[in-house]
């Protein structure tokens, strides 16, 4: 299974040498370069549960090819999401569920930064995806 | 340095921590242990260990004394020595939800429990879940601005129909000493069981409970610097009668049969299973040690740390401190910055301090707040570890701004 475009670019860009100050201007870009939701969006149903700070998760399904959109109130927790995104957007059904996070993360040298709460919420996020895709089915 | 701490040494995780990059202080969620304890636990351990209470044998013995020799010191510490029992539990929560259970029978549908609005989620949920099970009507304290309890609104709010007051004598989120002796004094006045959570104000200063007339006092030793797993509860000798056996078990029972049981009193009555007995032992050593300390030394060291960190904290722009804290902790937000943020970029930088709602959901929904930062201090802190926070929070807002 070959990466999504926007997955290599990346890991292109985190699997370097990078000081905390440089990780965190990154993260916040990626986090800054998310498509805005709607207010109505950000409602109670598409609110992800188990994140420290509020994430929205939305997605759709377009021949077979998920593509999610998501928003957060914290800068650096929407950067992550980004990465997240960057990875599983037009995957199948099918390969969502095969997605490895932790591994992902490591991939982007990110798993240190990664508190248990952060990463469950992050888990929370990718569990919140198989949901829909497996509620679509 | 501005100001070093005489006591750091004793607690040899400070160093390590500090060569991992670490900078501690999150306190108020628990404490580094000092040597004396750890010295205690070893010899606990390799010198044999065996249950207390149940055997004749010597090394049951052993264990006893010193288990009980804790108990001592620990009535010693609260000055219970004359008026009540000590009731070793597994924590604070434990001691919390022994009394909401040992002391249901004690009401009846429509009674009041009063607490306040700034208690940890270990002081409410037990009475919460206790007036759903007996249709009872939980009483909220307000609070000042300062994150003092509104004793006008107190005096309104205990009533005739408070059977049970309990409330905490200092917040792990605001900081400030409560107004104990007046809220007490109301609700003995009715008439009123009164149980105080020191969860956090054991760990500052010397508590007489004699003087403070508490029926039951509750804090837990990890906090103290004491080993986790233990909690103890202080009861009242006119308090204790009205409080009915909760678990059930070896060791609480005086006789037993198939169908009956007859039980012990306070504090055996109440420790049913075998007690976390290196704990215990540990958390008597722990208290030797700051037995050892000069009190007032260490009150003037945690104040002016305390001075320093609220000066450094509104000294820079933006910084909403919460109430206003007097010793031990300060929580604060930053006006246009999600704490979520400070929070990872601080973790970034090797500082351990809290983010979130600190156990306290309902006080931060009620400030309007979804999380606040907190810096908690402890005797072993000194003006360096505050020095490398401040510059961390400069570094941290100067990104995020």
């Amino acid at each position: 299974m070959s990466l999504p475009v926007d997955a290599q670019t990346a890991l292109d860009t985190f699997a370097q040498p990078l000081s905390w100050e440089q990780r965190a201007r990154l993260l916040m870009q990626w986090g800054e370069r998310l498509p805005a939701l709607g207010d109505d969006e950000k409602s109670g149903e598409h609110l992800v549960h188990g994140c420290e700070s509020q994430v929205w998760l939305l997605g759709n399904v377009n021949e077979g090819h998920w593509w999610f959109r998501a928003a957060s109130d914290a800068r650096l927790i929407r950067g992550l999401v980004a990465l997240l995104l960057a990875r599983v957007n037009g995957l199948s059904a099918d390969e969502l569920q095969q997605v490895d996070l932790p591994d992902w993360f490591n991939q982007l040298g990110l798993s240190r930064q990664l508190s248990p709460s952060r990463s469950n919420g992050l888990n929370a996020v990718l569990q919140k995806m198989r949901q829909l895709a497996a509620d679509a089915t | 340095m501005l100001l070093p701490s005489p006591w750091r040494a004793d607690f040899p995780a400070i160093a390590a921590l500090q060569r991992q990059g670490q900078t501690y202080l999150d306190n108020a969620a628990t404490t580094q242990k000092p040597q004396a304890l750890i010295d205690a636990l070893t010899h606990y351990y390799t010198n044999g260990a065996a249950n207390v209470h149940r055997a004749q044998h010597l090394p049951g013995a052993h264990a006893t004394q010193g288990f009980e020799d804790s108990r001592n010191k620990v009535a010693n510490w609260l000055n219970a020595s004359d008026c009540g029992q000590i009731i070793f539990t597994h924590g604070a929560t434990s001691a919390l939800n022994l009394l909401a259970y040992g002391l249901e029978q004690q009401f009846q549908a429509g009674d009041e429990i009063v607490i306040s609005a700034l208690e940890h989620h270990a002081n409410l949920l037990p009475w919460q879940q206790l007036a759903q099970r007996r249709g009872l009507k939980l009483v909220i304290l307000p609070l000042h601005t300062n994150g003092l309890i509104d004793l006008d609104a107190a005096q309104q709010l205990i009533s005739p129909r408070t059977r049970l007051l309990a409330v905490s004598q200092l917040s792990n989120v605001l900081g400030v000493w409560q107004p104990l002796p007046s809220i007490l004094a109301m609700a003995k006045a009715q008439g009123a069981l009164t149980v105080v959570d020191g969860a956090q104000g054991v760990v500052h200063g010397r508590h007489d409970v004699q003087v403070l007339g508490c029926d039951f006092y509750v804090f837990s030793s990890h906090k103290l610097y004491g080993p986790e797993g233990v909690g103890v509860l202080y009861g009242h000798n006119d308090a204790l009668p009205r409080l009915q056996h909760w678990q059930f078990g070896g060791e609480m029972v005086l006789t037993a049969d198939y169908h009956e049981a007859k039980f012990r009193p306070a504090p055996l009555g109440f420790e049913a299973g075998t007690p976390p007995i290196a704990g215990v032992i540990g958390l008597g050593a722990t208290l030797d040690y700051l037995a050892s300390l000069d009190q007032s030394k260490v009150i003037e060291h945690e104040t002016t740390l305390h001075q320093l960190l609220l000066e450094g904290l509104r000294d820079r722009e933006g910084v909403n401190v919460l109430g206003e804290p007097q010793l031990a902790l300060v929580s604060f937000v930053v006006e246009g910055v999600h704490n979520a943020d400070l929070a990872h970029l601080l973790t970034e930088q090797g500082i351990a301090v809290r983010a979130g709602h600190h156990c306290a959901m309902p006080l931060l929904k009620s400030l309007g707040l979804s999380g606040a930062i907190r810096v908690s201090l402890a005797l072993y802190n000194d003006s360096d570890d505050l020095q490398r926070f401040f510059d961390a929070l400069d570094q941290a807002l100067e990104l995020l701004r």
